[in-house]
């Protein structure tokens, strides 16, 4: 028996984050994650850490700057609506360079729109919400149990890329109940190493330090600012070859391809085994990392491929990435759901048939 | 073994979410996957409540069910939305307390548990859903009531250690007949 603990996908996020050395954490309340904020209040101070309550999104995210620009290790998370708030505030943690890991537990749109889950933002969270020119490593876990994982790992990897990272989940996962598996706590920065750990961050002047530091996003002479947006894109460019996650199964022989993420991927898993029954080979990609995005995996097809089917809770979001991937080598189609509903996996099976018959005719 | 895939629903205040996790927990303990997957909404006592879990000797992929082996269904409006999707030969626990209809299907198997009537002989209303739980352990083995029973010891002897009893006893209550 391994120590396995049953909990609540928002629970989950919010133990993964403090297991991963999260002290500070600032939220606004709006479903489906509200229980990462409660959990938050309840267990960060018996770390020693800080909870907060913001006035808004945009309150929280900029809290979430300041602490983090002073050497705190912080997370916050919200739902679509709130996240599309906060795209200022990762525009100018990205320019500044500023760790933060970011949960979306993602719900329909477009507006307010409902509180059933969604993968609509795919385009916000890829593309850069925000203003100028920048980009955010996205991963998209489909079990809690990665979910867990990525989150603990995101703490760390934030600091080390010196950026934002977002975690991509949905409505379904983080209400959803699974065992996990939590990981060991990581020891916590001390204020006393920050200035050898964090060298950039506005850690306090001290006795011996007489090196001025500065954390910000405004440059106003032109020069200055592209060398930094070029510098950017330099770490940009190695996050490119060093932080694509990819799921494969069954290319090798598969005459649909199918292309899914988060819950959906699971849902989808199901499909292919169900086609597989009645004697339809279909096969996966699943995107771990949306941004850098595995437009590699796609190389792996072959020519028994006759369709590669984008499926997703958007309308046609995931598949722009799909068709830089594909080129001209395949048709593409979509099975799509949105509005919070989730097709099931005998919905995607319907559907791909009809596809795979339009497309042989 | 295999999968069973499983709704329970009623309405809020039912204790049909504690039972989904419960049985979802209990799985766990036997080292096979599980997952539990409430609705979720603008909810509220009195409302509707219901929720999805599986319990597989595979890994779970799909959270989303198709057609379920077996619904408990603690209400008539839970009886009426979900009967639907029973797969032929499922099984349905019916609160017969509350639901005085007998299942449109008859391609699947009814167990009539009155558990509101037999909480009142135990004295404690809100037993209810314990009285069903133990009725579903026993009429479909999808978990050892072993492993049920430590849950419940785990998850109420931990909060409310003088109602553990009464709890068991409700669990109890329910005898296989057939």
């Amino acid at each position: 028996m391994t120590d396995k603990v049953l909990m609540k996908g928002n629970e989950a996020f919010a133990e993964a984050a403090i297991r991963g050395g999260c002290r500070y954490y600032f939220g606004y309340p709006i479903t489906p994650q509200n229980e990462i904020p409660e959990y938050m209040s309840r267990e960060l101070p018996k770390y020693g850490g800080s909870f907060l309550q913001a006035e808004s999104e945009l309150g929280a995210i900029n809290m979430a700057y300041g602490a983090s620009a002073s050497g705190g290790r912080v997370f916050i998370t919200s739902s679509s609506p709130g996240i599309a708030l906060m795209q200022e505030g990762m525009s100018f943690l990205s320019s500044a360079e500023v760790p933060l890991v970011v949960v979306n537990v993602s719900r329909g749109g477009p507006g307010i729109g409902g509180i059933q889950p969604g993968q609509a933002d795919y385009i916000q969270a890829t593309r850069g919400g925000g203003n100028g020119d920048y980009k955010v490593p996205v991963f998209a876990p489909s079990s809690l149990q990665e979910a867990v994982d990525l989150i603990y790992e995101a703490m760390e990897l934030a600091d080390i890329w010196r950026n934002p990272i977002m975690i991509y989940t949905d409505g379904i996962l983080g209400q959803m109940m699974e065992p996990v598996v939590l990981p060991e706590p990581r020891p916590v920065t001390e204020y006393s190493e920050l200035k050898q750990k964090k060298p950039w961050a506005l850690s306090g002047y001290g006795d011996d330090d007489s090196k001025r530091r500065v954390v910000k996003s405004l440059r106003m002479d032109p020069n200055e600012l592209e060398m930094h947006v070029e510098a950017l894109f330099e770490k940009y460019g190695r996050a490119e070859k060093e932080l694509v996650r990819v799921e494969t199964a069954g290319l090798e022989d598969a005459e649909i391809v199918f292309v899914a993420f988060g819950t959906v991927a699971r849902i989808t898993k199901e499909a292919i085994e169900l086609l597989g029954e009645s004697g339809v080979k279909a096969g996966l990609i699943r995107p771990v990392s949306l941004w850098p995005f595995p437009y590699d995996a796609f190389d792996a097809l072959t020519d028994k491929t006759k369709v590669v089917i984008s499926t997703e809770l958007s309308m046609g979001q995931l598949v722009q990435d799909v068709q830089i991937g594909v080129g001209k080598r395949f048709p593409i189609r979509l099975i799509t759901r949105t509005g919070g509903i989730i097709p099931t996996s005998r919905e995607i099976v319907e559907r791909a048939l009809g596809i795979l018959s339009d497309i042989s005719v | 073994m295999g999968t069973y895939r499983m709704f329970f629903a009623g309405s809020g205040g039912q204790g049909v979410i504690l039972m989904g996790q419960m049985v979802t927990h209990a799985a766990m303990l036997e080292d096979r996957s599980s997952t539990f997957f409430p609705s979720y909404g603008p909810e509220m006592r009195g409302g509707t409540a219901s929720c999805t879990v599986i319990v597989s000797d595979k890994e779970v992929s799909c959270p989303i069910i198709n057609e379920a082996d077996i619904l408990v269904a603690m209400n008539l409006p839970s009886l009426l939305k979900f009967q639907p999707t029973l797969k032929p030969g499922g099984v349905i626990l019916l609160n017969t307390s509350r639901i005085d209809q007998k299942p449109s299907r008859e391609d699947i198997t009814a167990i009539d548990v009155p558990v509101n009537d037999m909480a009142a002989q135990l004295g404690n209303a809100r037993v209810a859903n314990m009285i069903m739980l133990g009725a579903f352990v026993r009429a479909t083995g999808v978990v050892a009531e072993e492993s049920i029973k430590e849950v419940i010891a785990a998850t109420i002897g931990a909060k409310r250690a003088d109602l553990l009893d009464i709890n068991l006893k409700a669990f109890d209550m329910w005898k296989q007949t057939a």
